[in-house]
């Protein structure tokens, strides 16, 4: 726990530097020609604050640092299936672009709840195509918002005929 | 009810066969074979917003379209992100823009890495005037005691408009040399909130377009002063041009659709009589009448020739701004 | 009089048997698009719009009316079942709606959140009905400083309150205001912290991309790894014994929600605010007001009521300034100003004036899809309900496809899905390290507007500060934050001298 925390706090602190350097490349002066503070003057000064709370945070936890030191912070059973849920997510959206979201979205439904969740096939396989259904009526039919295609455009033109 | 579907399905059928056996057929009579987006360079709710959203209601009950047109908000940093993602879309035909000033301004002010002359374009559609504006309850009536309250004020002047370097800063600015005064431009994020506040008093003018302070202008709330038009607004008959005041200040804001470059001629046309049919539609007609817009519909090379003549225009413009400052 | 012979002609039309089933139709519709991550009552307008100008004219107000009513109603549904608020105005809505759901009382807490939607609706169409005119030049009031000073009020009712650890909570607002800076800076109309030189940056982080990620698949990872065992969300069930007990809890609210559907409609009438400040302000108020304080964000009924009555409220509220201004205060009104200027209706102070049946058609309209709202909400909450009970795995898949599908929706950029994981992993770190997220969601939301205000506060007057305490409406505001964010200081103050004589020793 007190490990991640002062991570946590160090990561903080360098995407604070981050936002600080890019924020300089606007004026972060107060100018009085013009009144008030100039572009970069509101995300460089609030990114300040939140380096210098952070670092209080690491401080602190040198400080008083036996505290908590017993707790982990992740458990280390369920870890691996976060990790891989985020690895899903990350490869779904990476296929979406060239394999379209029906393509993507069943392969993630498929993999969570079959190997995942380790459910039956009949509810895997009836999730797996009902959603691309409904995701089709309700986003791009109703709402007419339409999800990306990639390869499988050309498969959409007759049902774009039929239903637009 | 069943009979549209049918016969939805049949033409769905017969296309699909003809894909197969013939691939896109693209020919003569191109139609759009999926729903056309429509990027607009500018967020929900602002003036070209809801103008683009007008076109697409009228081309809906018009029937203007066999496909719907869907209007998508790109307005990310003055329309860079617009202008981004035409240019990441050679070749397509299913994607037109609904474009405004920063159509020139956008890439002129930072380097984005698009050059508006390889976009296809497809129709003007009009012309929108500006107007100054003052408060009703204001001593001011001309444009004499417009600039001498001005100069008065000792550059506390303050004047309210869209964000800088979009069209009201480069308005205000030509008034600024043209009289040789000073103001302090306030910035808001929409002309709606500029006229709201200039009735409120929190501004002492503007240069909304008409369409933005039309209610408050009926109401007797808001008092015009000039027009920046070659010819009087037939909605303010009695509100002298600039020309006539002896100040030679022209500034448009245009309402076109462009389109990514290399697009099919086939679809360019059939966007082009798309739009040609909007234009002589009496919804339109009654609206550019009504709202005073100048409905001027220019297609292919001529408007072509009129966007490069603008950039031109809006690149001398910045500069005489000073740009950066 | 003649108000009310307008309000009958129009309670005439709206309450014939067409006009019926379309509110109904469209309360059902505007339910399940605003209950979806990421989708509002700005889709569900923008869809029927075009419709509108085929049916009768009277109809598509009707249309249009119990769309947004409905949407609004949906938007705490995903807040209180999946701890995704929908809409910025539904974040409030979480703080309790979400524990309820955890404890097996996500029921009362959807009979909570319509009935108190109903109210803060109602009472809101009343003082339409009473004031739309005279308000509209309170509305007008409203400058840059005004704004300043009533966004920063909403952040102290909020930030006040919170127990968590102040340098975590510090950090969290800047995070938030920093990210709301990214795009375009509009004062000097300069480009900034477009991070990668990535285009979709321009546009800025939207909130709903922020929202989905953090309460979206953060959550979902969080609760991934701590109840692979045991499933943190209770399975409730909805008997009716249960409704009519719901119902007598709230009819024990009606302080708070009176006063939140006040607050509400005031706060939402003021162009520039919106419901998303008047929701947290009458929750800060409403936290501070009440006798069971303490139990405030783990699941207290007052504090799912409170945001909901204030939302509601203002949703209605910012229909003023769209009709008698011209003004739209959100993504919705302004499409709705749009369809008004398609009908051929100039919105404007002549409104009122000119087009008397239309104004109070849509007035009737709104009585008429409030109540259709809460009746087809209520007879809906069973089934909301019964979605909870789906196997966690199940539910999990199901909400993080449509977190992905719903971030992807309102900008059609893959550029905010890939935020939307980015901040899903980030949030899930943060949030076991006990950082408070709400802030952070919030700052995003009320960061633009703070910072333009500000600016153009200090642009007019040439850089004078004083400025926000010379104009008497700004003062008041300012006045009063500084008392929300003193009294929670002097109130803790207190309970540590107490601790110390009944102690004797320090607490901590």
């Amino acid at each position: 726990m007190l490990l991640a925390d002062r991570l946590i706090a160090v990561g903080l602190m360098a995407l604070s530097a981050y936002f600080m350097w890019h924020a300089y490349a606007l004026p972060i002066g107060w100018n009085g020609m013009t009144g008030g503070p100039g572009g970069g003057a509101f995300p460089f000064w609030l990114s300040a604050i939140m380096l210098v709370c952070a670092a209080g945070i690491l401080l602190r936890s040198f400080r008083n640092g036996t505290a908590d030191n017993t707790s982990k912070f992740f458990d280390i059973e369920t870890l691996g299936s976060v990790v891989s849920v985020v690895v899903a997510l990350i490869v779904t959206v990476a296929i979406m672009p060239w394999g379209g979201a029906y393509i993507a979205l069943p392969l993630f439904l498929l993999w969570y709840l079959k190997i995942f969740g380790k459910h039956g096939w009949v509810l895997t396989l009836c999730l797996t195509i009902g959603t691309p259904i409904f995701l089709f009526f309700f986003f791009e039919v109703t709402l007419k918002i339409l999800l990306p295609k990639g390869l499988t455009q050309p498969l959409f033109v007759p049902l774009y005929a039929i239903f637009f | 009810m069943t009979y549209p579907i049918t016969r939805r399905l049949a033409i769905a059928a017969a296309a699909s066969i003809g894909l197969l056996s013939a691939g896109p057929v693209a020919a003569e009579g191109w139609t759009p074979e999926r729903p056309v987006e429509m990027v607009i360079m500018a967020g929900t709710g602002g003036g070209a917003d809801r103008l683009a959203r007008l076109f697409q209601s009228i081309i809906q009950k018009e029937n203007l379209s066999t496909m719907p047109i869907l209007p998508v908000n790109k307005g990310g940093g003055s329309g860079a992100e617009a202008l981004r993602y035409l240019a990441d879309n050679e070749g397509e035909n299913h994607l037109i823009m609904a474009t405004l000033n920063s159509y020139y301004t956008t890439p002129l002010r930072t380097d984005i890495g698009v050059d508006i002359e390889e976009f296809t374009p497809i129709a003007r559609m009009a012309l929108d005037t500006f107007v100054l504006w003052v408060n009703a309850d204001s001593d001011i009536e001309t444009l004499d005691d417009y600039v001498e309250a001005v100069k008065a004020s000792g550059g506390t002047w303050k004047m309210g408009g869209t964000g800088t370097g979009q069209e009201d800063s480069l308005v205000t600015a030509m008034l600024e040399n043209e009289f040789g005064i000073s103001v302090t431009y306030v910035p808001f994020s929409g002309g709606g909130d500029v006229a709201r506040n200039l009735v409120g008093g929190h501004i002492d003018s503007s240069v909304n377009n008409p369409s933005e302070a039309l209610g408050f202008y009926q109401a007797g709330e808001l008092r015009p002063i000039a027009a920046f038009t070659p010819e009087r607004i037939s909605a303010f008959p009695d509100t002298p041009t600039m020309g006539e005041l002896g100040h030679d200040l022209v500034y448009w804001m245009q309402r076109s659709f462009v389109a990514p470059k290399g697009m099919a001629p086939e679809a360019v046309a059939y966007y082009t009589e798309m739009f040609e049919n909007l234009s002589q539609s009496q919804e339109w007609q009654t609206y550019t009448a009504e709202k005073a817009l100048m409905a001027d519909f220019l297609t292919g090379e001529e408007l072509q020739a009129y966007f490069l003549e603008e950039r031109e225009k809006h690149a001398d413009l910045l500069n005489a701004m000073g740009e950066g400052s | 009089m003649e108000l009310l012979g307008h309000l009958a002609d129009g309670f005439a039309t709206s309450l014939s048997p067409m006009n019926l089933m379309i509110v109904i139709i469209g309360v059902t519709a505007g339910l399940f698009i605003g209950a979806m991550p990421g989708l509002g009552s700005v889709n569900g307008v923008a869809i029927v719009l075009p419709l509108t100008f085929i049916v009768p004219p009277s109809s598509a107000i009707i249309l249009l009316a119990a769309i947004y009513y409905g949407a609004m109603y949906g938007g705490a549904i995903s807040s209180i079942l999946l701890g995704i608020p929908g809409a910025s105005t539904a974040v409030a809505t979480t703080f309790d709606g979400r524990p309820m759901a955890q404890q097996g009382k996500a029921g009362l807490a959807l009979i909570a959140a319509a009935t108190a939607s109903f109210v803060g609706g109602t009472i809101s169409v009343i003082l339409f009905t009473l004031f739309a005119a005279p308000l509209a030049d309170v509305a007008l009031a409203f400058g840059p400083p005004e704004e300043f000073a009533l966004v920063l009020l909403a952040f102290t009712t909020f930030v006040g309150l919170g127990g968590d650890d102040v340098l975590k909570t510090i950090i969290m607002i800047c995070l938030g205001l920093v990210l709301s800076t990214v795009g375009l800076d509009l004062i000097s109309g300069q480009p900034r912290l477009i991070f990668f030189d990535q285009p979709g940056f321009y546009s800025g982080v939207s909130f709903l991309v922020l929202a989905i990620g953090i309460y979206g698949v953060g959550e979902i990872l969080y609760t991934i790894e701590t109840s692979k065992s045991a499933p943190s969300v209770t399975p409730a069930k909805l008997t009716f014994k249960e409704l009519k007990y719901g119902l007598k809890e709230m009819n024990k609210l009606w302080k708070t929600m009176s006063f939140g559907s006040i607050m509400g409609f005031f706060v939402g009438m003021l162009p520039a605010a919106g419901a998303t400040p008047a929701a947290l302000m009458a929750y800060g108020l409403a936290k501070l007001t009440s006798k069971t304080s303490s139990t405030f964000g783990k699941g207290n009924i007052e504090g799912v009521a409170a945001p909901e009555t204030a939302n509601n409220a203002a949703s209605t509220g910012s229909l003023l300034p769209m009709l008698t201004l011209g003004i739209p205060g959100s993504p919705t009104t302004a499409l709705l100003l749009g369809g008004m200027v398609m009908w051929g209706l100039v919105p404007g102070p002549m409104l009122f004036i000119e087009q008397p049946d239309f104004v109070w058609g849509l007035i009737s309209s709104l009585y008429t899809a409030n109540l259709a709202a809460v009746l087809v909400n209520l007879a809906l909450i069973p089934v909301f309900v019964w979605a909870l009970r789906m196997p966690f795995t199940v539910l999990c898949a199901i909400v993080l496809i449509l977190c992905l599908v719903g971030g992807y929706a309102p900008s059609q950029k893959l550029h905010d899905v890939w935020l939307i994981v980015g901040f899903g992993v980030i949030g899930y770190f943060l949030r076991k390290a006990d950082y408070p997220m709400a802030p952070l969601v919030l700052a995003l939301v009320l960061g633009p507007l703070m910072e333009r205000s500000f600016r153009q506060t200090l642009i007019s007057e040439q850089g004078n500060v004083l400025a926000f305490v010379e104009r008497p409406l700004s003062a008041t505001f300012i006045a009063l934050s500084a008392i929300f964010f003193l009294l929670p200081l002097l109130n803790m103050l207190r309970r540590r001298m107490r601790a110390k004589t009944t102690a004797g020793k320090p607490a901590e």
